[in-house]
């Protein structure tokens, strides 16, 4: 009560009824945000598509990106387009609906247990993925074509968001300590079972698999693109439609369903969308980790926690985030390629101490 | 699979006539774990009335609450809102008939006190109604004091602070039926009695309010009707004055007390009986 009086010190008289503004400097920094993340998504897209062993000159990018696309511009010779077109390109589009996938998915997440600590990696849902696409690779499944493997990350995906779910739940809350001991527990059994696959798989299966671990963009093609792009797209489109629920579900369960949202069906559908788009990501890159945490979480303390910038936002945020990381690995080490997820977890780690560190002063300790 | 992602159309709620019944529960029975909660509860909520949930801890008053605001399905009984069962609401429906401020108030990120209020008109998105929204929350942030928190993170605020942010979010849904659970916990003298000039005037417009009460003074100076929730039921059912006797009250709360009216307003007190030897002697209390 010390701060209402603070607030107002005339005390007992009345104030005046004054109309709430509407936020009006939110929606420039929204405007501004955005273009400024756009800008960079695409800058970085550029330069990654330019930058390596042989250099494009980035206005030759334009002009080819331009000529393919009917926009006037010019064909580069042929070693030029072919490196762009067959090598860079693919790999710059699979890093965009990677890091995009997983930016949202970590925003969606968030929202959803209402607690910002939760992330794919973080909670075992990337492991999921990944035991079912190591499954795939191990067992030789090929009924479904390129899709194989995606199918296969999506089941264990969403089986594992299911039980991390189900486990981290008492009372209609995630507390932290419940959600990161269960990830412990979910990353052990996905750790397991990997282990498992590696033991019965052949050489050529193992290196592919240990790629897997560390997480790469490195055998990028445009089938790889394809066999991703729906269940990317799908869920990029589908998650904006949740944002203005998702911000009611901060209130709690209850509150939420009094204010007319579906609670149940909301996180079924939610659950849904998260698996398909860390489904996607782990299908072609293997586990990326704290993009989806570091994101969403720059992200809120720029801009707020509102779900309707968060979430379009986090999806552009992790785009660029991993495009830059892409090119990162690719070019420090040159010509040696460093695993994207080994750098992506070198630069998270710290910051989720951190985040660790802050949540647990704001609680006053976890007993 | 397909009705995860579908909305059902919704149908707006129809005024009801002051005295009319907005919400009732009768012969209501809840179990939580192997005991009865509530055991044949019967209360009726109408339209231009404060009523009051009185009674000990414990006694089943925000089970009550919860149950007309059709959160819990009663294993027995038949619980009516808007003139329908509530189980055969939708969600989104009900959030066009009826506010709830629950307990406590969380929030599980940064939201400023503006954002939360606003969340109230949640409900009305897409409906004609929706043109209220930026005056449903000047005026609601305006009838709690909290204008000049609006740009504050709600996590920062003190427990009354949110309490008033809570009931403002709930004041801007501007439902006919209103539920509320011990809103003046956390307040100071001051504002529990600006939350209950709220709630009268929020009756006194024709909304039906319903609020769970700990001070039998602040009930009886502001209920039209006081249910007094003891044993599974409501023990009594009727306007203050007639409830609040020493005899009733003294046998529900195991605690002995005095009942007189207020020397200017008439409105009953509730004292408890206190032995002058341990605590100060209440004829030092004196109004004249």
């Amino acid at each position: 009560m010390t701060a209402l009086q603070e607030a107002r010190p005339s005390g007992a008289v009345e104030p005046p009824a004054r109309p709430a503004e509407p936020p009006a400097p939110r929606r420039g920094r929204t405007a501004l945000l955005t273009g400024g993340l756009l800008a960079a998504l695409l800058l970085l897209a550029l330069l990654s598509a330019g930058v390596g062993a042989y250099g494009i000159p980035l206005g030759d990018v334009l002009a080819s990106v331009l000529h393919r696309t009917g926009l006037g511009g010019h064909a580069l010779d042929r070693t030029a387009e072919s490196v762009l077109w067959n090598i860079r390109l693919p790999r710059v589009v699979l890093a965009v609906l990677v890091g995009a996938s997983l930016g949202c998915a970590g925003a969606l997440m968030q929202g959803v247990f209402g607690n910002p600590l939760a992330e794919p990696g973080v909670i075992g849902i990337s492991s999921g993925a990944a035991v079912g696409a190591v499954g795939a690779i191990v067992l030789g499944a090929g009924f479904l074509g390129t899709w194989t493997v995606t199918v296969f990350a999506f089941a264990g995906g969403l089986l594992t968001v299911v039980v991390v779910y189900a486990m981290s739940r008492s009372g209609g809350r995630t507390e932290v300590v419940t959600l990161i001991l269960t990830g412990i527990a979910v990353n052990a059994f996905a750790g397991a079972l990997i282990g498992l696959f590696v033991f019965f798989a052949d050489n050529a299966q193992i290196s592919q698999i240990t790629f897997w671990q560390l997480g790469s963009l490195a055998q990028a093609t445009w089938p790889k693109v394809l066999a991703v792009l729906p269940c990317a797209l799908l869920g990029l489109a589908v998650a904006p439609l949740y944002a203005r629920r998702l911000d009611l579900l901060a209130l709690g369960e209850r509150p939420a369903r009094h204010l007319g949202v579906e609670v149940e069906r909301l996180r079924v559908a939610l659950v849904l969308v998260v698996a398909l788009l860390t489904a996607a990501a782990v299908a072609v890159s293997g586990i990326v980790t704290f993009v989806g945490l570091v994101v969403p979480h720059v992200l809120r303390m720029a801009h707020g926690p509102g779900h309707r910038f968060l979430i379009p936002g986090s999806a552009l945020g992790g785009a660029a985030v991993l495009t830059a990381g892409d090119l990162a690995a690719r070019t420090l080490a040159a010509p040696a390629e460093l695993p994207l997820g080994v750098l992506t977890a070198l630069i998270g780690s710290p910051f989720f101490f951190w985040l660790l560190r802050r949540t647990r002063r704001k609680q006053g300790g976890w007993a | 699979m397909i009705g995860v992602f579908r909305r059902r159309v919704r149908e707006l709620p129809a005024a009801v006539e002051p005295g009319g019944l907005v919400a009732g529960a009768d012969g209501v029975r809840v179990v939580r774990g192997r005991r009865a909660v509530l055991d044949g509860a019967r209360i009726a909520v109408r339209a231009g009335e404060v009523l009051a949930l009185v009674g000990p801890n414990g006694a089943g008053k925000s089970t009550l609450l919860s149950v007309l605001a059709g959160d819990l399905a009663p294993s027995a009984g038949t619980v009516r809102i808007g003139g329908r069962s509530a189980g055969a609401w939708s969600a989104p429906e009900l959030a066009l008939r009826r506010a709830v401020l629950p307990q406590t108030a969380e929030l599980s990120f940064p939201f400023p006190v503006e954002e939360v209020v606003r969340m109230g008109r949640a409900p009305w998105a897409g409906t004609a109604r929706a043109a209220e929204d930026e005056e449903a929350v000047a005026e609601a942030m305006a009838a709690t004091e909290v204008t000049a928190l609006a740009a504050r993170p709600f996590a920062a605020l003190s427990g009354g602070e949110r309490a008033r942010a809570a009931l403002a979010r709930v004041l801007a849904q501007r439902t006919g039926l209103l539920l509320l659970d011990e809103p003046t916990a956390a307040l100071d003298l001051r504002h529990q009695e600006l939350v209950l000039r709220v709630c009268r005037e929020r009756a006194a417009a024709g909304d039906a309010v319903v609020v769970v009460l700990h001070d039998l003074g602040l009930a009886a100076a502001y209920a039209d009707r006081v249910g007094v929730v003891h044993g599974g039921g409501v023990a009594a059912d009727g306007p203050p004055d007639g409830v609040f006797g020493a005899e009733l009250l003294g046998r529900v709360y195991r605690q002995p007390v005095e009942v007189f009216p207020h020397p200017r307003t008439g409105v009953p007190l509730v004292v408890p009986h206190r032995n002058p030897q341990i605590a100060k002697s209440p004829q030092n209390a004196s109004f004249d």
